[in-house]
């Protein structure tokens, strides 16, 4: 019950499973693999064959050591074992759901594919700064026009993710209307912020500092609510899940990665031509340059915050579902997310919209480039790095003005 | 009924238990942090981290003597403190909210990472480290006692018994200092930093200084969580529990010196009770399965501080105990 309390991560599975995934990035999941299953004296538990996601799940009469082999004949002539051969030894603790990893390699790491390392992590970075900028862009205008540093943030593209996830799964709804179709619950999520605490808020003259502590007490209730409802654990959207890496020369891709730059690409220029051209968008500048200049200039900067947030929920949701396609749908993706976008919002300059962008894609082609030197679980703490560096030596950010900073 | 004397009981051991000190002391931390100096360090955890894992670290790693570990502990907190200070504390609030949190996560996720494990143990962390300190108490650390219809270990009482001790010297420090010229200046600060540096005043040394001793005491409260589980796990240090500290300290009410250590005890009280009580009902079939599981119920604890820390921030942030004159509410 101790540790109930400070390990909000661990969420409690009954009944012990083993897991795995059997694919390569050329050959896609591997289906009809044979898999066996046998305790430590060697009595067979049970044997299972991957199904078409290349995906097997045995269940377990218990906690304990198991020797997990499989049928390497059946694999395709192309993959082969890793150097832990066929076998695997698992030590399976209670209630959890063991994962079990075979290390199939396809040859691509060190063949003549051509795929250069620093290139390949190159355009993931850029992928993944892309997809930053498009979830961070609201957390941007919100502080622009409000100045509240919203620490919510983050599970608006939980929830819009997740929400994407139920009309994609559950409902059977392709993935691209169900993206639609989230991102208008979205910035119905965003408007509801904004109607529901924030402006009620701003009429009561709560300071800054409260609200951002406020928007703490909001980002915990609704992480938690999240997990409640949509479970401790990671799922993959229904489409668009087995692709193969295409070579592109130096580098490949899976299409729904290709199609995550162009889509993100998209949305940034339109983001940028209605900030530049549009009624509106001049009037969110407007407000984010000088509030009361605005509003004595006739902008209505209600409407306008209100807008922003609308905005900012429905870029949040297809960020959240971008990066649920890439990783996977988890109740905790966007408070993981958040602190990269800070970095990135920083480090372009707070409150200004294109500095989110610049800053963004930095920060996410920092974060994969940095796995060059650093193991890859440590990646995360490049950005953080970058982030506290860039305070150091330029405060305001890299398109943000002296007087922010205050 | 008797369900709900049992979770009353077992509410009223939370009061007085490990985790009360554990967050009283991150809530003292952070109240010389906020509530006297102003500043918004939402990393705390990660001085408790540095505190637990330098015991832990020291001793059964290098195997040094405890005491070596607690001044490793400590001397690691210190070093955080100005590092974490150096590029931030001459900016706004939030920005030094935004760096301490990252900085909080980063560290976790270099403790836990997989190249870490020869020094940290990676996920699984590293425990067998607080015999020394077992041994050091005056009754036998493996019998259970009873006390008003709740059992204690031994162990649990010696480690409650020195956690409240320290919970006790440094409030007494707290007060004395808050009473002091340097108290008056961290004060000062809060209030209207360029009044203070027109007075002559270094703001940013005074700033450094209380981040460095805040951070201190959190490393205590580290060293008291991780002696009394016994363990220490990277994950046991999220950064949510920053938040729960900063939730007992404006429950109880900012700047004030039993503020965070009431506030601390009444929350313990408050999520043990809610938890039990919820298990109960829910086992009884008064709340149905379908509508909430018992393994919801560890995720409901933080809805409720997460719904209590919006309603107290918005209605009544001065806590219980505070004054509202002296909460620091707006962002400089």
């Amino acid at each position: 019950m101790a540790l109930a309390t400070v390990v909000p991560g661990v969420a409690g599975a009954a009944g012990e499973k083993l897991v795995g995934t059997l694919q390569t990035s050329r050959s896609g999941p591997i289906a009809g693999v044979g898999i066996t299953v046998e305790t430590a004296d060697g009595d067979e538990v049970d044997s299972v064959e991957t199904d078409e996601n290349g995906r097997f799940s045995v269940d377990l009469p218990g906690p304990g050591q198991y020797t997990i082999s499989l049928d390497a004949d059946a694999l395709p002539d192309t993959v082969k074992l890793g150097s832990g051969g066929d076998t695997r030894t698992v030590t399976v603790d209670p209630g959890r759901s063991q994962p079990v990893n075979f290390g199939l390699s396809d040859g691509s790491a060190n063949s003549g594919g051509g795929t250069i390392r620093a290139v390949q992590l190159f355009v993931d970075g850029l992928r993944f700064g892309l997809l930053i900028a498009v979830c961070a862009i609201g957390l941007s205008l919100i502080f622009g026009t409000t100045g509240l540093v919203n620490f919510a943030h983050g599970e608006l593209v939980s929830i819009g993710a997740i929400i994407a996830w139920y009309i994609n799964v559950r409902a059977g709804v392709p993935l691209i209307p169900a993206t639609i179709i989230a991102m208008v619950v979205g910035a119905a999520v965003g408007a509801l912020n904004e109607r529901g605490i924030w402006r009620p808020l701003r009429r009561r003259g709560t300071g800054l500092v409260a609200a951002l502590v406020v928007s703490i007490g909001l980002s915990l209730l609704l992480r938690y609510l999240i997990q409640i409802v949509y479970g401790g654990f990671s799922n993959p959207y229904g489409d668009y899940q087995s692709q193969r890496a295409v070579s592109y020369g130096a580098f490949s891709l899976t299409n729904r990665s290709l199609f995550s730059i162009i889509i993100s690409v998209i949305v940034l220029v339109l983001v940028a031509v209605m900030l530049q051209r549009t009624r509106i968008g001049k009037a969110m500048r407007a407000v984010s340059d000088n509030r009361d200049l605005a509003a004595s200039s006739g902008i209505d900067v209600n409407r306008v915050i209100l807008v922003v947030w609308m905005m900012g929920g429905a870029l949040a949701t297809l960020g959240g579902v971008l990066l649920g396609l890439s990783d996977q749908v988890q109740w905790d993706m966007g408070f993981r997310l958040l602190l990269l976008m800070f970095a990135g919002v920083t480090l372009g300059g707070l409150g200004t919209a294109y500095g989110a962008l610049v800053g963004s894609v930095i920060v996410g082609v920092f974060v994969q480039m940095s796995t060059l030197v650093i193991p890859d679980d440590m990646k995360y703490v490049g950005g953080l790095l970058l982030l506290i560096v860039i305070l150091i030596i330029r405060p305001q950010g890299i398109l943000g003005s002296r007087a922010r900073i205050g | 009924m008797s369900d709900l004397l049992n979770a009353f009981a077992i509410a009223g051991k939370a009061f007085f238990g490990f985790q009360a000190i554990f967050f009283a002391l991150l809530a003292i931390g952070i109240n010389i942090h906020f509530g006297y100096t102003g500043l918004l360090n939402f990393g705390q955890i990660a001085f408790a981290m540095l505190g637990g894992f330098g015991i832990a670290i020291s001793v059964s790693q290098w195997g040094l003597p405890f005491w070596v570990g607690v001044v490793v502990g400590v001397a690691a907190a210190v070093a955080l403190a100005l590092l974490l200070g150096l590029p931030t504390l001459r900016l706004r609030a939030d920005y030094l909210a935004i760096v301490t949190i990252a900085t909080s996560e980063g560290l976790r996720l270099v403790f836990r990472s997989v190249s870490a494990t020869p020094v940290t143990g990676g996920t699984r962390g590293l425990a067998a480290f607080n015999g020394d300190f077992m041994d050091l108490a005056p009754w036998d650390t493996q019998h259970r006692y009873r006390i008003l219809g709740t059992t204690w270990s031994g162990g649990e009482l010696w480690v409650a018994l020195i956690g409240w001790v320290l919970v006790i010297l440094f409030s007494l420090l707290t007060w004395q200092l808050m009473r002091s010229p340097w108290g008056r200046v961290v004060k000062a600060i809060r209030e209207d930093e360029d009044a203070v540096r027109a007075l002559g005043k270094n703001v940013y040394a005074y700033k450094m200084q209380s981040l460095v001793l805040g951070g201190v005491i959190g490393a205590f409260g580290g060293m008291v969580y991780a002696v009394s589980t016994g363990s220490a796990i990277p994950d046991q240090y999220q950064s949510a529990n920053t938040f729960l500290a900063y939730a007992a300290l404006i429950l109880g009410g900012a700047a004030r010196v039993l503020g965070p250590v009431l506030g601390s005890m009444i929350l313990l009280f408050l999520l043990q009770f809610a938890d039990t009580g919820l298990r109960a009902l829910i086992s009884n079939g008064v709340i149905p399965e379908g509508l909430l599981s018992s393994t919801d119920v560890a995720q409901i604890r933080f809805v409720l501080v997460g719904l209590g820390l919006m309603l107290l921030l918005v209605f009544r942030p001065q806590g219980i105990f505070g004054d509202r004159r002296e909460v620091m509410l707006d962002a400089r």
